[in-house]
């Protein structure tokens, strides 16, 4: 078997090319799931964040924008969310998956005369020289500026989480909202804050998929990255830096499977790209059954709705 | 004391179908210890909710240090000086103590300071804490510590104290007591809200009793009896219940070095859990909520599953069975939370029947579920346990507490069980139907049924239960006689003060 | 100021109401769309709604109404079993598409013998066998190792949609298709076709299945002691534990049941309607039971109803589609919108709503 077409620092900086819509999708579910709410529905704000970063894209020819616009649709559709579960009370796991298969269904429809577009490529930075250096030269200092931003956010989100009040009041409201309400925080407010958070992250991340990644836009494009962002919140024990670390595990699997596919490898083509789900769902085995009978670090209110009775 | 620090005047607050408050005013002075007594449901709580602005009232007006005084929410009522230790802790267990005590200041210090002072403060008033230590970990009297701590460092004008003492041992109440009156003594005032008669005499100037949300009167407790001050909260005599003489039979039921761990992140784990029980005898079994009460149900109802020998019903091995099977022997349970564990909050009375009811009532033949005679079942229940409401198919969660408590008894009662263990069979119930669940249970021993009574109400326990023990950190003490004991003795089977000392300065 | 407050019991009458006030909700909207992207709303809306029932073409589309509702009763009935519960079984897709290749597996494995007394009803028990066990993937991981069902169940629809897509181009793949991807066309070979039972009515055996599904839950549901256990451990996991239910068995019953109605309805679809393996076999019937699962309520009977109904999307999409431009994707958006009214709607059947000023902070 010949390894020797793969080439490891390539690897290694397309990977982080990769991981970055799952990274973004993930730390933004994770705010929200701190919060003490399960969205599931990031599918739906992923797929609709692809689209509407492509369409404006196209439309206006900055990319930039584009990102802003992906951002923004995915937050709108968040916000959906939000009203429906905070303030009308509906199941938060039903809900998600309507998202979900809103998401799909709008962004198709959305994005039917978009299919067969190309958008301009936005420049990656480099660094001045710097990535002329050999091995972390292409690794750290030529990525696409959203990758060094979805960098800044899991350091962002950890300090928030960490040391910041509104951090502290956020991880109260998920670990017991009768609690924070009767302090008088706003549970509705902080939740609605984090979801929209959530919401954007995912957007971003759809985005980066249709405008870096493919770039295209072809329906259904996200292909349960939406799913596995999920999944890395879980592997991640609710903690920033690793969802990084889950993010780029997958994303290094993903971008393996396909170098191994192009390398001709005498493996089926359809059990490699199964490969990803599959680890997936074996991370979440391992980590689920190491945590124990404790449950793990698990939001307490996480999915529970909040009706304030006084 | 020219002007009181706080008056309240013709407060009103409704919700859908009750007055929780109705016309209340009343004042407290600058230093004083006022007692705000009423049965549960009497609107205590919701008075206290307007006062720390988490409750808007619908009409009356408040003045505080001689100024309208309206807050909008609790931010606000911290800022002007009042503080609250809630019933219902409002802590946060997979926080540590520190940020805890944040969460509860409008202006907390940087995380190092304010742990130095957590540190400091909890020295002087012997309430000792770990800043760093995760909520969680803490026993129910540590968590209440942080509470008080997080309202003294406020330095509060008045500080209003939600039932403190259910959580606590005698010895444990003393030395409360003792911090209280410090402040006192430094000038702060106190609102003290208890529904136990002794407390309020030991502790407090003067008193304001609520009933069904409305004042009924007013009083010195230092010069009024007990019994004066419970015929103004009840309204009414109440009856005793009456135990009837009947001898001890045999065993029924032998717990033997029972150890289980808690299926709880945060619960406490039973360790070597021993006692037997007799027919016709009543164990009360006492001790500070969260010391493994529910896990010892959990163990014996058998939800949670422990070694085949270690619980032996009429010297059967019965550990590893499942609580249909118990049930089947003759063993039935009833735990503390009603809504959510002994019923289901938005199931019917006849569902909820049939919930524990099937096996022994013959409600179900062939799998399939007979529910005319469900029906039958749960009217029957109604019927014989005077539980008030509208018909047997109405959901749960639509009765008050006092009424779904005598249902859920009720239910297990009208099995015939050999056995019955009862989590908290009086919790949160008003006082008549907690003499009639009282004289239930009494009445059930009578006929030769072993009882084993769990509470956190120790005056319960003295008036129902032949023998007693208590639970301490998942521990069960020696099973001694109920009659002759002391308070003393009980605290100190409770685990007396738990390592706090009385306040030093 | 607006506010909610908690009924004592579930209203009956808004659990009633609320389908109805989300259907009538989703073509206001859906018509607001539908004008958005320049089509003739009450057009739109007459031609999804209207013309497949009682229009020009009504005899041609009654008939796939039945086809069209059939695998997505059938699938429902099973999901709502756990949904009921708090089992949430996401991947029926998945369970679906490996019924659907067990089955046509087992027919193909015989072809061309002619036994249809034998290969028919192998095939319906290889189909549901087949969704049972994959479904069982989740349920073990979940009862063994506390994984979460909700991801383990999605995430294999992607592995199962691979399966389908290697099974389409390798080993099922007709000898006989001149390179062409997919299976022999099973309608084709007497023994293992599901083909109607009455012409043109739409009506074949996965139909039956559903209806028999439905009565099935239906008795499970209000009289059965499982069904009892199911509602209870919906309603208050504690309490269900305290009445003896084990939740180990509860988890592997639902997502065993949803998965073999799953798998029976991929079988009868691949038998039938479909006829062959193909990449593009699957078209979302897992995705939409569970909108219909949620309209019908989570009963057997508003399952049927909503089915229909949700059937009636479908073509009326389809007509739509050809006769008015409509884009395919609007149908799925507008099944999506009716999901989330739906869901609105419903804190109706728990909360009232109050308007002043007795309002809190």
């Amino acid at each position: 078997m010949d390894f020797g077409s793969i080439n490891p620092v390539l690897l290694i900086a397309s990977l982080m090319v990769a991981s970055t819509p799952i990274l973004l999708a993930a730390i933004g579910e994770l705010v929200v799931e701190r919060s003490g709410v399960l969205n599931l529905g990031v599918e739906g704000m992923m797929i609709v964040g692809a689209v509407s970063g492509f369409i404006v894209t196209v439309e206006t020819q900055s990319p930039a924008l584009g990102f802003v616009a992906g951002a923004l649709g995915a937050t709108l559709l968040s916000l959906v969310f939000g009203v429906l579960t905070l303030v009308f009370l509906s199941n938060q796991v039903a809900t998600g998956l309507g998202l979900t298969l809103f998401g799909l269904g709008i962004s198709a429809l959305m994005g039917q005369e978009y299919a067969q577009l190309r958008t301009p490529t936005s420049p990656r930075w480099e660094f001045f020289g710097l990535n002329e250096l050999p091995v972390i030269g292409p690794i750290l200092f030529n990525q696409h500026p959203v990758v060094y931003l979805s960098l800044l956010l899991v350091v962002g989100v950890w300090w928030f989480l960490k040391t910041t009040r509104s951090g502290m009041i956020l991880r109260a409201v998920g670990e017991n909202h009768d609690a924070a309400h009767s302090l008088g925080y706003s549970v509705l407010g902080t939740r609605f804050a984090a979801i929209a958070f959530g919401g954007a992250c995912a957007g971003l991340g759809g985005a980066f998929l249709s405008l870096v990644i493919v770039p295209q836009w072809t329906d259904g494009m996200t292909a349960g990255r939406g799913w596995i962002a999920l999944a890395i919140v879980v592997f991640a024990s609710w903690r920033a830096w690793r969802v990084l670390l889950g993010a780029y595990l997958f994303g290094g699997i993903s971008v393996l499977q396909l170098n191994l596919q192009a390398a001709g490898f005498a493996i089926p083509v359809e059990l490699l790209s199964m490969s990803p789900y599959l680890i997936t769902i074996l991370v979440l085995v391992i980590i689920s059954s190491g945590r124990g009978r404790t449950g793990g670090q698990a939001p307490a209110s996480l999915g529970r709705s909040f009706h304030a009775s006084g | 004391m020219t002007t009181p620090l706080l008056r309240i005047d013709g407060l009103t607050k409704a919700y859908p179908g009750v007055v929780a408050n109705d016309d209340v005013s009343f004042s407290i002075g600058r230093g004083a210890v006022h007692a705000l007594l009423g049965e549960n449901g009497a609107g205590k709580s919701t008075l206290v909710k307007m006062v720390y602005g988490l409750v808007r009232p619908d009409s009356g007006a408040m003045t505080f240090e001689g100024k309208p005084f309206a807050p909008n929410n609790p931010q606000e009522a911290r800022a002007s000086g009042i503080a609250m230790v809630f019933q219902h802790f409002s802590l946060f267990e997979a926080l540590d103590v520190a940020e805890n005590v944040a969460l509860g200041m409008e202006n907390p210090p940087p995380m190092r300071a304010l742990a130095a002072r957590i540190r400091e403060v909890s020295e002087t008033y012997g309430l000792p804490l770990t800043p760093e230590r995760l909520v969680g970990d803490l026993s129910a009297g540590e968590r209440q510590r942080v509470e008080i701590i997080r309202c003294l460092l406020q330095d509060p004008q008045l500080l209003i104290m939600d039932e403190p003492t259910s959580v606590l041992t005698p010895q444990e109440v003393e030395i409360l007591f003792e911090t209280l009156r410090k402040l006192q003594s430094e000038g702060t005032s106190i609102l003290y809200i208890s529904h136990k008669l002794e407390e309020i005499r030991a502790l407090c100037d003067s008193a304001t009793i609520l009933r069904l949300g409305k004042v009924v009167g007013s009083a010195d407790p230092k010069t009024t009896s007990a019994g004066e001050l419970a015929a103004m909260m009840v309204g009414q005599e109440l009856k005793v219940p009456t135990a009837r003489d009947h001898t001890l039979g045999d065993v029924a039921l032998e717990i033997k070095d029972l150890s289980v761990a808690s299926p709880g992140a945060f619960g406490t784990s039973l360790r070597n859990v021993s006692l037997s029980l007799r027919k016709g005898e009543v164990l009360g079994i006492g001790g500070v909520a969260g010391n493994g009460q529910d896990e010892l149900l959990g163990a014996l109802s058998g939800e949670i599953r422990a070694p085949a020998a270690s619980i032996l019903l009429e010297g059967d091995r019965i550990g590893q069975l499942g609580p249909v099977a118990r049930r089947g022997l003759g063993l039935l349970a009833a735990p503390e939370e009603r809504l959510g564990h002994a019923a289901a909050p938005g199931m019917s009375l006849i569902e909820n029947g049939a919930l524990s009811g099937w096996l022994r009532r013959d409600l179900v033949s062939r799998k399939l579920v007979d529910w005319k005679k469900a029906r039958t079942f749960a009217e029957e229940i109604i019927e014989t346990f005077d539980v008030r409401t509208p018909g047997p198919g109405v959901a749960a969660r639509a009765l008050s507490g006092g009424n779904l408590q005598k249902f859920v008894v009720g239910r297990e009662i009208l099995q015939k069980p050999d056995v019955f263990i009862v989590n908290q069979p009086t919790w949160g119930v008003d006082a008549s139907a907690a003499a009639a669940i009282r004289q239930a249970l009494l009445d059930l021993a009578a006929k030769g049924a072993a009882v084993l009574v769990i509470s956190q109400d120790l005056d319960e326990l003295m008036e129902i239960s032949t023998s007693f023990a208590a639970l301490n950190e998942g521990r069960l003490s020696p099973v001694r006689s109920a009659e002759g004991l002391t308070v003393e003795e009980i605290g100190l089977m409770m685990g007396g003060a738990h390592g706090m000392e009385v306040a030093h300065v | 100021m607006i506010r909610l407050e908690q009924r004592a019991a579930p209203s009956r009458v808004w659990a009633y109401l609320t389908p109805l006030v989300a259907v009538l909700a989703t073509m206001v909207a859906g018509g607001a769309l539908f004008a958005a992207l320049g089509t003739d709303p009450v057009a739109a809306i007459r031609t999804i709604f209207w013309d497949p029932v009682f229009g020009e073409f009504a005899f041609y589309y009654r008939g796939q109404l039945l086809v069209k509702a059939g695998p997505l009763i059938l699938i429902a009935v099973g999901l709502a079993l756990g949904f009921k519960a708090g089992i949430w079984n996401i991947g029926a897709e998945g369970q679906y598409i490996i019924g659907a290749i067990c089955g046509a597996a087992v027919g193909l494995a015989f072809y061309p013998m002619e036994a249809r007394w034998l290969i028919f009803p192998l095939m319906v028990v290889a189909g549901a066998l087949g969704g049972f066990l994959w479904a069982m993937i989740p349920g073990v991981l979940r009862t063994k190792f506390n994984t979460n069902e909700i991801l383990v169940s999605l995430l294999l629809v992607y592995v199962a949609e691979q399966i389908l897509a290697w099974m389409a181009l390798g080993p099922l793949r007709n000898p006989e298709g001149a390179g062409f991807p997919g299976s022999r066309n099973l309608r084709q070979y007497e023994s293992a076709a599901n083909n109607e039972l009455i012409a043109g009515s739409g009506m074949h055996w996965g139909v039956v299945a559903a209806f028999v599904a439905v009565i099935f839950a239906y008795i499970l549901l209000s009289k059965h002691l499982t069904g009892f256990h199911i509602r209870l451990t919906g309603e208050s996991p504690r309490a269900a534990r305290f009445a003896g239910v084990n939740p180990t068995r509860l988890v592997l019953f639902c997502l065993g049941v949803s998965g073999a109605l799953a798998g029976l309805a991929g079988l009868f679809e691949v038998a039938g309607p479909s006829g062959q393996i193909s990449i593009d076999f699957n078209v979302g019937y897992g995705f939409t039971a569970i909108i219909v699962a949620f309209l019908g309520r989570l009963h057997p009977v508003g399952i049927l109803l909503a089915g229909l109904l949700m059937a009636l999307t479908y073509i009326g999409g389809e007509a739509a589609q050809a006769t008015l431009g409509l884009p395919a994707a609007a149908i799925q958006a507008f099944q999506g919108m009716l999901l989330f009214f739906l869901l609105g709607f419903d804190v109706l059947t728990n909360f009232r709503v109050r308007f002043g000023r007795r309002a809190m902070v």
